[in-house]
């Protein structure tokens, strides 16, 4: 029986084939739909990484999400040190951690990140070979870097301004970037960047651009956006880092070119980056420590009340899932179409194939075929139609999947699956089988109702 | 082996053929004759169930099939009745043997390619075996076609007009292999024709008057 609904299948095989690519165009556009809505959603959701708050320079607030959570845009800008130290105190009742961020530079695409140790942490980081940066200079890179640059352990690079690879922003400097050790993937963000202390930041800054953060008296918008319990400590880091950032700009400024700052401990902690009030960061991705009222009014007050803004990563990526949406609608509702078209195309060339084979049908039920059995007959060659170009569509769109992955790794780092299979393909299936059957029905019905005689008569 | 009492048969109204009562044993050859629209055709489908009966009853190797369900009167057909067509028609899909297994397989028995060799072989057509039916000359193809009655060892062979498209050789060469083969498998042989030329072969003839 099987066979014999093969024959009859492949005995025409052009019009096989195109019953067979429209089907696979439908069902392979879906499956690739839900490929990439499954695996981008993944990418965003593995990498909220509990962060409830980035402050950052105001801008738009979905873009201070992407930049400095998925690494993805430009930055917003940036932030004084002393503008936001209000948050990097230990003691906040409402933060239970603050890491800092400081973007400008890349290599090779792949972002170079200064931060703090904590930065590791939000991602379950493990270093997978060497240690964590300690010095200036020192970084500690992704696992993609490590496969997909072949970088190891003390290899030295320079950075580029910016986060494209263009050779004429490549700074040159007497110090390079040195590799001390390599993450594990995590299929998390970490797998992607260039973690280094916030100093080599500013330093490889500070040769090429005019000294940053201007003095700006704002010292207010700490208060405000801290209210009350926090007056005293406030005051108490202030004073205490007045001296330090005396140091530090000297030190800077006088002795970058001799390397001095290599050797000496880089800022791994919220704490020692109060050191430096008056230099620069991009952002800071805040933790609550329990997201209650006072909690959300911090992210008002910080908005309506500062210079800096605040967003949060789930609202914005909410966002971007809707706006997203839009478009994957459209393009699903054109695969139903496609596939509703290629449900159609098997229903004629069923009929039409029936319409030549009257006389064949006849003479399988002469031979002993029942109703039934013709019935059956015509329902499998539906099924197998379906089932085969359930195969190719399922194939090409995990081939599209595959040179997509290839695009965005080029364009953003991303690493997408090509050949992770999902529970929604099995369903799929069941659909497909399900649009077989229903379109081989009609023809069905039709060729086990045909009359024997008549159709031997004529 | 092969009986019909009082059959009648009516397309629309105004338009009732009765046939005459036919009594074929095991073995014989009959011939029934009739001129174009004296209901020949009508009357080998009835034999064969292809057709029910408004009124009579046919007798097939002891089974009323009237008595039969639809499911099991198309079972009981593909066992029991082997049926050459005026012009052999095949499933296009399938080759010689193909064709030939789809008999056996259609009648709920086990395929079995030594059958099909063996019978081509009776009909020199061995070397066919693996050939497109659509690629056999009109000959070869009757003959196929009779390889294809007899393979599921039909108690009765029914033939309409397998000669009317033949030239007086290969009238008389189908007609030989025919008569050969239901010897051969001890079955019924029973050809409806209008064909004058046959009625010197056979000793039993029903007439069918217009």
């Amino acid at each position: 029986m099987f066979n014999l609904s093969w024959k009859n299948l492949t005995n025409k095989p052009l019009s096989l084939l195109l019953t067979l690519i429209l089907f696979a165009l439908g069902t392979g556009m879906i499956s690739l739909l839900l490929l990439v809505n499954k695996q981008v959603q993944e990418k965003f959701d593995n990498n909220l990484a509990g962060i409830d708050l980035v402050v950052g320079a105001k801008g738009s607030p979905l873009q201070l999400i992407l930049c400095n959570m998925y690494h993805i845009d430009a930055p917003t800008g940036n932030v004084a040190i002393k503008d936001v130290k209000a948050f990097l105190n230990p003691k906040h009742p409402l933060i239970k951690s603050a890491v800092p961020l400081s973007l400008g530079d890349s290599y090779k695409g792949y972002r170079i990140v200064g931060t703090i140790h904590d930065y590791v942490d939000l991602y379950n980081g493990k270093v997978a070979e060497g240690r964590l940066w300690k010095n200036t200079y020192e970084v500690t890179i992704g696992a993609s870097l490590a496969t997909d640059l072949g970088m190891k352990i003390g290899d030295k690079f320079d950075s580029s301004h910016g986060f494209v690879m263009d050779d004429n922003l490549i700074h040159e400097h007497d110090h390079k970037f040195e590799v001390v050790g390599i993450f594990e993937a995590g299929n998390s963000v970490l797998d992607q960047v260039i973690l280094c202390s916030p100093e080599s930041i500013w330093e490889v800054h500070d040769h090429d651009h005019a000294p940053p953060a201007l003095e700006t008296p704002e010292e207010e918008h700490n208060h405000e956006v801290h209210h009350h319990e926090d007056h005293d400590h406030d005051h108490g880091d202030h004073s205490g880092h007045d001296h330090a950032h005396g140091d530090h700009s000297h030190d800077g400024h006088d002795h970058d070119h001799a390397g001095h700052s290599h050797d000496k401990p880089a800022v791994t902690t919220a704490q020692s980056l109060l050191n430096f009030p008056d230099k620069d960061i991009t952002s800071l991705l805040v933790k609550f420590k329990a997201r209650n009222f006072q909690a959300l009014n911090m992210q008002r007050s910080i908005n309506e009340n500062t210079d800096m803004q605040a967003a949060t990563p789930a609202i914005e990526i909410n966002r971007l899932h809707l706006m997203m949406g839009v478009g994957v609608d459209a393009l699903k509702a054109l695969a139903f179409l496609i596939v509703f078209v290629s449900g159609l195309s098997i229903f004629i060339s069923l009929f039409n194939s029936l319409k030549e084979r009257k006389y064949e049908l006849a003479l399988i039920r002469v031979m002993g075929a029942s109703r039934g059995k013709v019935f059956f007959l015509v329902i499998l060659e539906g099924l197998l139609l379906a089932f085969m170009g359930y195969l190719l569509g399922i194939f090409l769109s995990h081939v599209g999947m595959f040179f997509m992955s290839d695009y965005m790794k080029d364009a953003y780092r991303y690493n997408f699956k090509a050949w992770e299979f999902m529970p929604e393909e099995g369903w799929l299936l069941l659909a497909a089988l399900g649009i077989g059957f229903v379109a081989a029905l009609i023809p069905a019905v039709q060729a086990s109702r045909t009359d024997i005689a008549e159709t031997l008569t004529k | 082996m092969l009986q019909t009492q009082n059959l009648e048969f009516s397309y629309g109204q105004n338009q009732t053929i009765r046939f005459p009562d036919i009594n074929c044993q095991q073995g014989e050859h009959w011939l029934l004759l009739g001129r174009s629209g004296s209901g020949k055709t009508t009357l080998l489908q009835l034999l064969g169930g292809l057709r029910t009966p408004q009124k009579g009853k046919v007798v097939v190797a002891g089974t009323a099939i009237k008595s039969l369900s639809a499911t099991e009167l198309d079972r009981f057909r593909g066992k029991h009745i082997g049926i050459v067509f005026q012009q052999s028609h095949f499933v296009k899909a399938l080759n010689v043997q193909e064709n030939l297994l789809l008999a056996q397989q259609l009648a709920g028995e086990k395929p079995s390619k030594e059958r099909a060799v063996e019978l081509l072989d009776r009909l020199s057509l061995k070397h066919k075996l693996h050939a497109k039916t659509s690629d056999l000359s009109q000959g070869e193809q009757q003959r196929v076609a009779i390889a294809r009655a007899l393979m599921n060892h039909p108690e009765i062979i029914l033939a309409d007009e397998p000669t009317s498209a033949l030239d007086d050789y290969n009238c008389e060469e189908v007609i030989k292999l025919l008569k050969s083969q239901a010897i051969a498998e001890n079955a019924t042989l029973l050809i409806v024709t209008h064909d004058g030329r046959l009625k010197a072969q056979f000793d039993k003839s029903v007439e069918l008057e217009a």
